[in-house]
């Protein structure tokens, strides 16, 4: 009986090996800029949670809103407060695919360039998004990074008129993540 | 058959832990990091309307506040409702850690100058830290210089520095009860280094009785409170209650609601009010008029943050 057991162990390990390529990290960076008339805004979250499935080419983000941290402490209150209302809306999610993950061999050290597409959740409000980026691999390590743009009105972030030279109305997201594989 | 049953469960398992959906995944990735979550805001600003709220500027901040309290309204038309004649502070507010602040500033009334510190002592947070309360501890300094004072037969005072100087010790509780409301308890102690007490500057007959007067300490409870009517607007109101012991008949406790309108790096809180000071020790035990004898005061402050340091 013993021996059934452990076969089976065995087996389940050996499944798990060739299934789940996952990937994933808990330190991510996602920064974004901002470029108005008036000043220049640009705040940095290094707790981005991503995974990336390898096989499926599935890719998913995650991070907290007052995670961003900005050079300004009483910007970063009113970014939590009166724009992103991070106490309703406390995470921005993605959950996509990459589209031509042929390209892309995770075996063979490069750099290979990406389209992903998926849904991109921001204050509440999902919204389709379809974005390039690269893919790096360097000696079994993954990395990920991209540049994208963001429309504030699109997620009903509202800018007041007061501070429209403050705040631009599009925003530039910049991602870069390493991963980690997933051990089971 | 137990083990049959058993290596099932285990097949079970195996799949359902190993083989998990990437949303799972994601799902555990989220639980496992259990941050702290401090809360923010619990006030728009460093005051809630005369006095400190829990807040405090962040390092590097230099707030530039302008305070302006009006003559009471009940003065009528002739004095436009108060507004001919202002009492003014300026003030000058420096956060050197997120945690502590310090200020300086000079009022017109009683020709005082002060000093501040603050420190916030514990931060309201959930998560890893679950805090119910935010606290803080502000002691305030004021030393009045308005020195050509004439005695009844009309000879000079002229009063020693201690004695024209005086403390006000504060605890801050406060704690965001939700996104729109807060609520700050203040215990408060004042000390009085002046013998002879405080003159109101434009009561006349007032003088002779205060002339008199003694105090050495005062005792209060503050309490204050918003709610949010909007991302910009809240309605602040503040009370300070004295103990009745130490407080002359002739003072009463100080009352004020106002609104807070921010606006980017710019806090303008207009308010009523029946006290005329803007310092602690001003504001608290020196109020001498009451609301429902109509002497009600339009004032406003207005705070202008500068990132003037290093972060």
């Amino acid at each position: 009986m013993k021996k059934i057991i452990i076969l089976v162990l065995i087996l389940c390990s050996v499944y798990v090996n060739c299934t789940a390529q996952v990937f994933f990290t808990k330190n991510g960076m996602i920064s974004f800029f901002s470029s108005a008339p008036i000043e220049n805004i640009k705040a940095d979250n290094n707790q981005v949670i991503s995974i990336i499935n390898t096989t499926t080419g599935e890719i998913q983000f995650s991070l907290l809103i007052n995670a961003f941290h900005f050079k300004k402490s009483l910007m970063e209150e009113h970014f939590n407060e009166n724009y992103m209302e991070s106490k309703k809306y406390p995470k921005a999610t993605f959950k996509g695919k990459i589209v031509d993950l042929s390209k892309v061999n995770f075996k063979t050290d490069g750099t290979y360039p990406v389209t992903v597409a998926g849904d991109l959740t921001i204050h509440g409000i999902t919204n389709k998004i379809t974005s390039t980026g690269t893919i790096s691999v360097t000696g079994g390590v993954i990395s990920v990074s991209s540049k994208f743009r963001v429309k504030l009105s699109d997620y009903k972030i509202d800018i007041p008129k007061i501070v429209k030279d403050n705040i631009a109305k599009v925003v530039e997201v910049t991602v870069s993540c390493s991963y980690d594989k997933k051990n089971n | 058959m137990k083990v049959i049953k058993l290596i099932t469960g285990f097949c079970i398992f195996c799949s359902s832990a190993f083989a998990q959906d990437d949303g799972n995944l994601m799902n555990q990735l989220e639980n496992n990091s259990n941050k702290t979550v401090y809360t923010t805001a619990t006030f728009k600003s460093t005051r809630i309307i005369h006095g400190h709220s829990v807040e405090n500027i962040g390092k590097g901040v230099l707030d530039v506040r302008i305070l302006h309290r009006f003559a009471p309204l009940n003065t009528g038309i002739y004095n436009f409702f108060g507004l001919d004649q202002a009492s003014m502070r300026m003030g000058f507010d420096y956060g050197i850690t997120k945690n502590i602040m310090v200020g300086i500033g000079h009022s017109t009334w009683q020709k005082t100058y002060d000093a501040l510190i603050k420190v916030k002592i514990l931060r309201q947070s959930t998560g890893a830290i679950n805090m119910p309360v935010t606290l803080s501890w502000v002691s305030t300094f004021a030393t009045r210089t308005d020195l050509a004072r004439r005695d009844t037969s009309g000879d000079r005072i002229k009063i020693s520095f201690g004695d024209r100087t005086s403390f006000a010790h504060q605890l801050l509780i406060g704690r965001k009860f939700s996104e729109r409301f807060s609520l700050q308890l203040m215990p408060t102690f004042v000390h009085h280094h002046n013998k002879q007490d405080s003159i109101n500057t434009y009561t006349q007959d007032k003088d002779n009785i205060k002339a008199g007067l003694k105090r050495k300490n005062t005792v209060a409870l503050g309490i204050g409170g918003r709610l949010k009517i909007s991302k910009r607007v809240s309605i602040n109101a503040e009370y300070y209650y004295q103990l009745p012991d130490a407080k002359p008949d002739i003072y009463f406790n100080s009352l004020a609601v106002g609104v807070d309108i921010e606006t980017g790096g710019h806090v303008f809180q207009l308010h009523l009010t029946n006290s005329n000071g803007m310092t602690e020790k001003s504001f608290i035990t020196d109020t001498d008029d009451k609301w429902t004898r109509g002497y009600i005061r339009f004032g406003f402050n207005l705070s202008r943050v500068f990132n003037i340091g290093k972060h």
